[in-house]
């Protein structure tokens, strides 16, 4: 295992599945020759040249349709958005063109894209550079949606995704770019999409959380087992598709479900991941599933209402007990 | 990949250039010391300057022109008689009158090796590149035989095939993937190149100025042609654009570009082989196509924003009907002979209906289909 960052769990996977395959490539705003807005892609220019790391305008909408495009064409893009609040100008091509091009087109046209980048919020940075997208792309027919928590699987579901045959929003985080953690040096590793993680075993509450608010999961945890109880975390990795039947073994164990989800809460992945459990274990619930969301509202700026506004350990340990009626 | 030195930087010097850079008055940029004056020409296709020699095409490839004009023609003719009859349903946007443009356009192209993007109007486009009318008329009614296997419908033709990369739906949305297709030809060095067809109320969407940009920016093989037919849905274009004249949009982005009279098929060719010339040494460029369609913008159009007087002195230009003359002037046919090809196309119509008739309706299972490259993707058992 080598210790590394984030930010190079994610080079590396594109270094590594470009090295194995000629039509890779990496676009995106200050991919090039500035090596990357937060330095995920530094060193990528050096190493494959113009041709295949490219520095685009402030044109997202343009170079995502690019991109899918290309990848109608023969070729398998990699769009970095500096963030996913900047998805939105280009949301159309997501939605209408990489999502539904294979399905309007009666199977002829695949588009093996990756749209990848940071997502959701990043401290006091107003309410349009906040946003998480996750329950918005999830939605959507079409693509896959990744939302890692940790270097390693970071790495192996990057490779993943930039192999798979479909358009895939693989969200990462600013604030988790620096995270440092084991990842495997395993040749071609590989995670595969759609299965969740075990991220500690227990059997008195299932936290379900994806992203950087799994670590607000473990410490959830922890503070939990001080206090004589052993919650289950499940980082369910991948949100479309989602690994409900890991998901369902667990509440079937636990009988009780706490879901972290930094989405707004109306209508957000936390809410279809109640409904799915609901539908397929509602005889095995002890108490209503519980679920910490960011307030039902913008991000504001002021330092206070930003730390109200983001889901919290605190709230978070106190629906565990609250599910466990203790 | 020898002309893409840099991902952002180009062979071509900016126009802006001509003028002489002084360093006066403390100002730390070259700053120009007279006013700004740009010249630029855009080269003219008009009608009738181009024979049928002039643009390399022999007599039966003349001939099979027509022939496919007509057939474009004809199956929407028919096609509106069937959404009148209700055995086609939702959108139906006829290219009548504009039949030169793809005609034009497949002439020049290396079909099987070349890609072409367009919007929902779309049925010209797929004939021309010789999708046939049996998989066209069948996506119209909805059959698993259609093209698109009963998903699209009349705005989402589809040919992997011929090289057609659809039919689209979102105005302008389809030009970042043009641009997109050219890439991936210059990238793969396929030799080919790429014609992105939108409307010139398209001209007014922010996706198709980034793609634009882009094109000119990363040097693709893209010809970006502009269908003017006059009305984006109801509004004239005069109405929707400050510069009406969309060659000048051009300048913008540093591109060549040029006017072309799209009730000509030899214009057309003729337009199209040297931007293609050009698209094939990566020079991206545009084209304005000045056009008309006959038609309402969908079967749902009481067409108010236009005159019966203009709609009529239109008709004078059609292009079936130019062609059909420059045939007869040319001796190439006689008018007997150019009957028996409506015939012939007239039947090939009437079969594809039949066609489309007894093809079955997709099986429910293949909703699901499609959607993923996986089968048995979780989401969707």
């Amino acid at each position: 295992m080598a210790i590394l960052q984030y930010r190079e769990a994610l080079r590396e996977a594109m270094v590594e599945e470009m090295e194995r395959d000629e039509t890779i490539f990496l676009m995106g705003e200050e991919v090039a020759e500035y090596n990357g807005a937060y330095k995920v892609s530094e060193g990528m220019l050096d190493q494959f040249g113009p041709k295949r790391v490219i520095d685009t305008p402030i044109s997202e909408n343009g170079f995502c349709g690019l991109g899918i495009g290309a990848a109608m064409n023969g070729l398998r893009p990699i769009i970095e958005f500096m963030t996913f609040n900047f998805s939105f100008v280009a949301i159309d091509q997501i939605i209408n063109n990489a999502a539904k091009m294979r399905y309007m087109s009666g199977g002829q046209f695949k588009v093996p894209i990756v749209f990848r980048g940071a997502n959701g919020a990043a401290g006091q940075l107003g309410a349009t550079h906040n946003t998480s997208t996750e329950s918005i792309y999830a939605t959507i027919p079409g693509l896959k949606v990744i939302a890692p928590s940790n270097p390693d699987d970071a790495k192996g579901l990057l490779k993943s995704a930039i192999r798979d045959d479909n358009p895939v929003i693989f969200l990462e985080s600013e604030v988790m770019f620096g995270l440092k953690g084991e990842v495997s040096e395993e040749k071609d590793y590989i995670i595969p999409i759609g299965q969740a993680r075990i991220a500690r075993e227990g059997d008195d509450v299932t936290i379900i959380a994806h992203g950087k608010s799994h670590w607000i999961a473990m410490k959830v945890a922890e503070r939990l087992e001080a206090d004589g109880y052993n919650a289950e975390v499940i980082d369910p990795r991948t949100l479309r598709p989602l690994d409900m039947p890991a998901i369902l073994k667990s509440i079937k164990k636990t009988n009780r479900c706490v879901i972290i989800d930094e989405s707004n809460p109306y209508a957000s992945i936390s809410s279809e991941m109640t409904y799915r459990i609901q539908e397929k274990a509602f005889d095995d619930l002890d108490a209503p599933i519980m679920r910490i969301t960011t307030k039902d509202t913008p991000a504001p700026y002021a330092k206070n209402l930003m730390a109200y506004y983001m889901p919290q350990e605190d709230e978070a340990y106190e629906a565990c007990k609250k599910v466990m009626y203790v | 990949m020898a002309s893409q030195t840099k991902g952002t930087t180009r062979r071509r010097k900016p126009a802006a250039k001509k003028t002489t850079p002084v360093e006066t008055n403390g100002q730390s940029e070259k700053f120009p010391e007279a006013a700004l004056k740009l010249e630029r020409t855009f080269e003219s296709y008009p009608a009738g300057k181009f024979t049928h020699k002039d643009v390399g095409l022999s007599a039966d490839q003349v001939m099979a022109m027509y022939r496919n004009m007509l057939l474009q023609r004809r199956f929407e003719e028919r096609a509106a008689q069937m959404y009148g009859k209700q055995k086609i349903a939702g959108f139906l946007h006829l290219y009548i009158g504009q039949e030169a443009v793809s005609t034009g356009t497949a002439a020049a192209l290396e079909i099987g090796k070349d890609s072409v993007i367009t919007a929902y109007r779309d049925h010209g486009h797929g004939l021309a590149l010789g999708m046939s009318a049996n998989e066209c008329m069948a996506e119209l009614f909805g059959k698993i035989d259609g093209c698109s296997r009963g998903k699209g419908g009349s705005m989402h033709y589809f040919s992997k095939e011929k090289g057609l990369f659809g039919g689209h739906g979102i105005v302008g949305a389809h030009i970042p993937v043009a641009v997109g297709i050219a890439f991936g030809h210059k990238y793969r060095e396929t030799g080919g190149v790429c014609v992105g067809f939108y409307g010139d109320g398209a001209a007014g969407q922010g996706a198709v100025h980034e793609a634009s940009n882009l094109a000119s920016l990363y040097e693709l093989p893209v010809i970006l042609v502009v269908e003017n037919n006059h009305y984006a849905m109801g509004t004239a274009v005069h109405r929707a654009f400050a510069e009406t004249e969309f060659t000048r949009h051009a300048v913008g982005y540093d591109m060549p570009a040029a006017v072309v009279n799209g009730m000509d098929v030899f214009a057309v060719t003729k337009a199209m082989q040297d931007h293609v010339a050009m698209a094939r040494e990566n020079r991206s460029s545009m084209l304005e196509i000045r056009t008309y369609r006959y038609r309402g913008h969908s079967m749902s159009d009481p067409q108010k924003y236009r005159t019966k007087e203009e709609l009529e002195s239109k008709k004078d230009e059609d292009p079936i009907i130019r062609l059909k003359a420059y045939i007869l002037e040319a001796k190439m046919s006689d008018a007997e002979a150019l009957d028996a090809i409506d015939e012939d196309v007239k039947a090939e119509v009437l079969a594809s209906v039949e066609f489309a008739e007894k093809s079955p309706a997709p099986d429910l299972s293949t909703i699901y289909e499609d959607v993923y490259e996986e089968d048995d993707y979780p989401f969707i058992s």
